[in-house]
């Protein structure tokens, strides 16, 4: 039911209008709507209005606790940006002052009106009708205690590439239990396949297999390699997790990882995950050498036991009989308290850009192809040589932005493009000294020490053409071609077309989102960018949260970034979780169902409705409850009950029929009139 | 009269995707026309048919509810039972005389605020279009004082 308009307002409310020094004042009247606040809406309750410059700032958040203090306000209306970015600011002002946090209403007359709106006076009629059903709202506010709940101490993490690994480490050595879930057989992602890393040069494998040794056999972390989280429930501090442990055919308490089994295995497959299809693994393998865990798995698919009945030379060969072909997979439950994803990235796809070759052209490589070529314990055992397994390329082009910065496939900039070409160009001249073109569209080689290692392949002769390739050819036109990759480009700075004979190209594809980052935003409910990026709590203040308190995002899957930024953000992920854990538990905003049980008619329609079975019916006095542990507020069960026997904290009938009501006061025809005027 | 009209749009948002949509158009500047009014709730699934009802009776002449797109809902699947409760509401307004247009479900996640802005512009001139709702009961514009308490009652039962 809706609350008649009393006669003698039974609240005292103060509303504060926002300039935000022009963000609101440049649009929106704001003395016009403090006055419109203080005069029409005076039979409300309001018995002071006032506009200032920012209210969040110190000096406007005491304004409000003055006029608490000495006005006697029993609610207070903020008219200002967002509530998910001040709420708290203006709730713990009020706090402060005594009143009950929740009885102060933030209504957003920025981001909604004066950022979207051009006309002057409609936007200001359309704040004063905001003000106005925050007024009415606020009356129908109750005074809440926020929920407590308590920190489980240990943290899932999700993806052992090196921003998960960091946060790993950061958390394990803080004392506190991880698990660290990888769905590959090895931790180490894209980091392990790479032999240097720009700007220094340090050799991958060196810095980072320290770091998985030590994320493999530190006590407080739990590793499940070749495993995936299939479930998520619960929340903030207390999350339960089933995580699907794949069978990996070997049983580990017995496994050395002496390596004979992939030594007997006679069953040779191309490696298309860690060698990029460019060299060969066994059906049994480890990824490579320096693998954490140790153990081996059994590929199913290509084994040839498990397709034709027959071989089980691995288990003949296993000096401690540790192959098991019965294995099954093993579903693990875990509690944890927080969850970091580090689910990293997919390589933009380069056949998708049929004019470059890719896949046509035997000597078109992609940039994670060439790491392979140059690492030392990659096929080629780091020499740069052509397809044919012997030639050494005399010209190398280097293609930027595959993928990347083009409206076609991706708009975005994928950040490690120019640099890790830089480091290409370098590599192919120690190593071969050939001539290197680089085709780039910009130099972009931000943060430190980058713009000096420019510098420095720019002195090695490193060749440098401003253009976007248009094609990769093998058609020979012109003398000088025959038998070569022929790279047509426009170079911008000359200002004419040139074709290029290179005997290899190297595209820089892009990062991608992994293609199945939609699903994994859903499993632990947060959200995609329309690029498919995981979207942070605040791109600039708040990179590592997410809007779901208790996930967080790391390297990768929040957007394209390098090694430093990953580590960056593993390690403040990590601050985030272990300042959590510390805390021991958490403020959550109350918002909860509850049945009355005296009206309730016991139908049973709200029952079937959570999707959280938050809801238990009471047989004997056929009435339902609410389990405030369970339910997560959404309050679809409010909206469905025929009695009106359920009631939601924070968004009441009463509280938005209010504000339907106030939002409707503000006479239309003035807005008509102003609108035409 | 009618070439002046303005209309009044309630719009019901959720707090994980389209309030946020409404708050990413506001960051990046985006323009709509100011004649939508938003409304935050946990859920769509927490639109109760009566605060469609309230809107109209107090005098909007449309309504849009939005909700996360199918299949992302932040609780699993609140925002399907939103869908059911659209398709029924959308035949009783019809069955009242409201014309179908004036109340839209538009779905629009956390990123997509260009998208939810198009929407609000398409249905603004919809409305505009469809005139001023003559809600029976309905004398002037400020609809604060009109009682139809016993509406929303009907409609749930």
């Amino acid at each position: 039911m809706t609350t008649e308009p009393e006669k003698k307002p039974k609240e005292r409310i103060g509303v504060y209008v926002c300039h935000c020094g022009t963000n609101i004042a440049g649009i929106v009247d704001v003395a016009d709507v403090a006055t419109f606040a203080g005069e029409q809406l005076k039979e409300s309750g309001v018995v002071i209005s006032r506009d200032y410059k920012f209210m969040c700032s110190s000096l406007g958040q005491e304004l409000i606790q003055k006029d608490i203090q000495e006005m006697g306000l029993t609610r207070v209306v903020v008219a200002a940006c967002s509530p998910h970015l001040h709420e708290n600011t203006f709730r713990t002002a009020c706090k402060q002052a005594d009143l009950n946090p929740y009885l102060c209403e933030l209504v957003s007359i920025r981001e909604q009106d004066s950022w979207v709106h051009t006309d002057k006076v409609a936007a200001t009629e359309k704040a004063k009708a905001i003000v106005s059903g925050g007024v009415e709202r606020v009356i129908h506010n109750e005074p809440l205690e926020p929920l407590h709940v308590p920190i489980h101490p240990a943290t899932l993490v999700v993806g052992g590439g090196i921003a998960g690994i960091q946060a790993t480490l950061e958390i394990a050595d803080a004392g506190f239990p991880v698990y660290l879930v990888e769905r590959e057989p090895s931790i180490g992602g894209h980091m392990a396949q790479f032999d240097k890393t720009f700007p220094t040069l340090d050799c991958s494998a060196c810095i980072l297999t320290p770091k998985m040794v030590t994320a493999g056999n530190h006590p407080n972390v739990k590793l499940y390699s070749y495993s995936e989280v299939e479930k998520v429930d619960g929340y903030v501090g207390n999350f339960t997790v089933t995580i699907r442990k794949k069978a990996r055919c070997v049983i580990e308490k017995d496994c050395t990882g002496c390596g004979i089994c992939q030594e007997k295995c006679p069953k040779k497959v191309i490696d298309d995950v860690y060698e990029a299809g460019l060299g060969y693994r066994k059906a049994v393998y480890t990824p490579f050498p320096q693998a954490v865990p140790k153990y081996p798995v059994i590929d199913k698919v290509n084994c040839t036991y498990f397709q034709k009945g027959t071989c089980k030379a691995c288990e003949k060969f296993c000096p401690t009989n540790a192959i098991d072909f019965t294995q099954e997979d093993e579903i693990i439950t875990v509690q944890v308290g927080n969850i970091i994803l580090a689910t990293g990235y997919d390589l933009f796809d380069a056949r998708r850009i049929s004019q470059y070759g890719y896949g046509r052209l035997a000597n078109v490589y992609t940039n994670l192809e060439f790491e392979r070529l140059t690492n030392a314990a990659g096929p080629t055992n780091g020499n740069i040589v052509l397809r044919d397994g012997m030639t050494v390329p005399k010209t190398v082009g280097i293609v930027h932005c595959v993928g990347s910065r083009d409206r076609n496939y991706n708009n975005y900039c994928s950040a490690i493009c120019c640099m890790q070409s830089l480091k290409f160009a370098h590599l192919v001249k120690e190593r071969t000294g050939a001539t290197v073109y680089q085709f780039y569209i910009d130099m972009r080689t931000a943060y430190k020490d980058y713009d000096e290692f420019y510098q420095r392949i720019l002195e090695e002769g490193t060749l440098f053409v401003r253009g976007k390739v248009a094609e990769v050819t093998d058609a020979a036109r012109l003398p000088g071609e025959e038998g070569k990759l022929i790279v047509q480009v426009e170079d911008t700075l000359v200002g004419k077309q040139r074709r290029i004979p290179v005997d290899m190209v190297i595209l820089s594809a892009g990062l991608e989102p992994r293609y199945d980052s939609k699903e994994v935003a859903h499993l632990f409910g947060i959200s995609c960018s329309a690029n498919g990026w995981f979207i942070e709590r605040h791109p600039k203040l708040d990179p590592v949260a997410t809007m779901t308190e208790g996930i967080f995002i790391v390297g990768c899957v929040q957007g394209p970034k390098d090694i430093p930024a990953s580590v960056a953000q593993g390690a403040a992920a990590a601050a985030r979780v272990l300042g959590r854990i510390q805390q021991k538990e958490i403020a959550l905003e109350p918002v909860r169902a509850s049945i009355n049980q005296d009206t309730c008619s016991g139908c049973r329609i709200c029952n079937n409705l959570c999707p959280y079975n938050a809801i238990l019916f009471h047989e004997d006095r056929m009435v339902s409850e609410v389990n405030p542990a369970l339910c997560q507020g959404c309050g679809t069960c409010v909206a469905a009950c025929p009695a009106g026997a359920i009631s939601g904290t924070v968004f009441s009938n009463e509280q938005i029929f209010a504000q339907i009501e106030g939002l409707l006061m503000v006479n239309f025809e003035h807005v008509a009139v102003a609108a035409q005027g | 009269m009618a070439e002046n009209f303005e209309p009044v749009i309630i719009g019901f948002t959720c707090n994980w995707c389209s309030y946020r949509a409404a708050d990413l158009a506001g960051t990046a500047r985006v323009k709509y026309p100011p004649n939508i009014r938003l409304i935050r709730m946990m859920c769509s699934g927490r639109l109760d048919p009566a605060f469609v009802m309230k809107a109209f009776a107090n005098g909007a002449d449309g309504v849009m509810i939005t909700g996360c797109h199918p299949g992302e809902c932040h609780y699993l699947e609140q925002n399907y039972k939103a869908l059911r409760r659209y398709l029924l509401l959308r035949r009783t307004l019809a069955q009242m005389g409201i014309e179908p247009g004036r109340m839209k479900l538009v779905w629009a996640s956390a990123a997509e605020g260009v998208r939810l802005a198009d929407e609000i512009t398409k249905m603004v001139e919809e409305v505009r279009e469809l005139g001023p709702l003559h809600w029976p009961t309905l004398k002037s514009g400020n609809g604060h004082l009109v009682a139809l308490e016993s509406k929303p009652e009907e409609v749930k039962a």
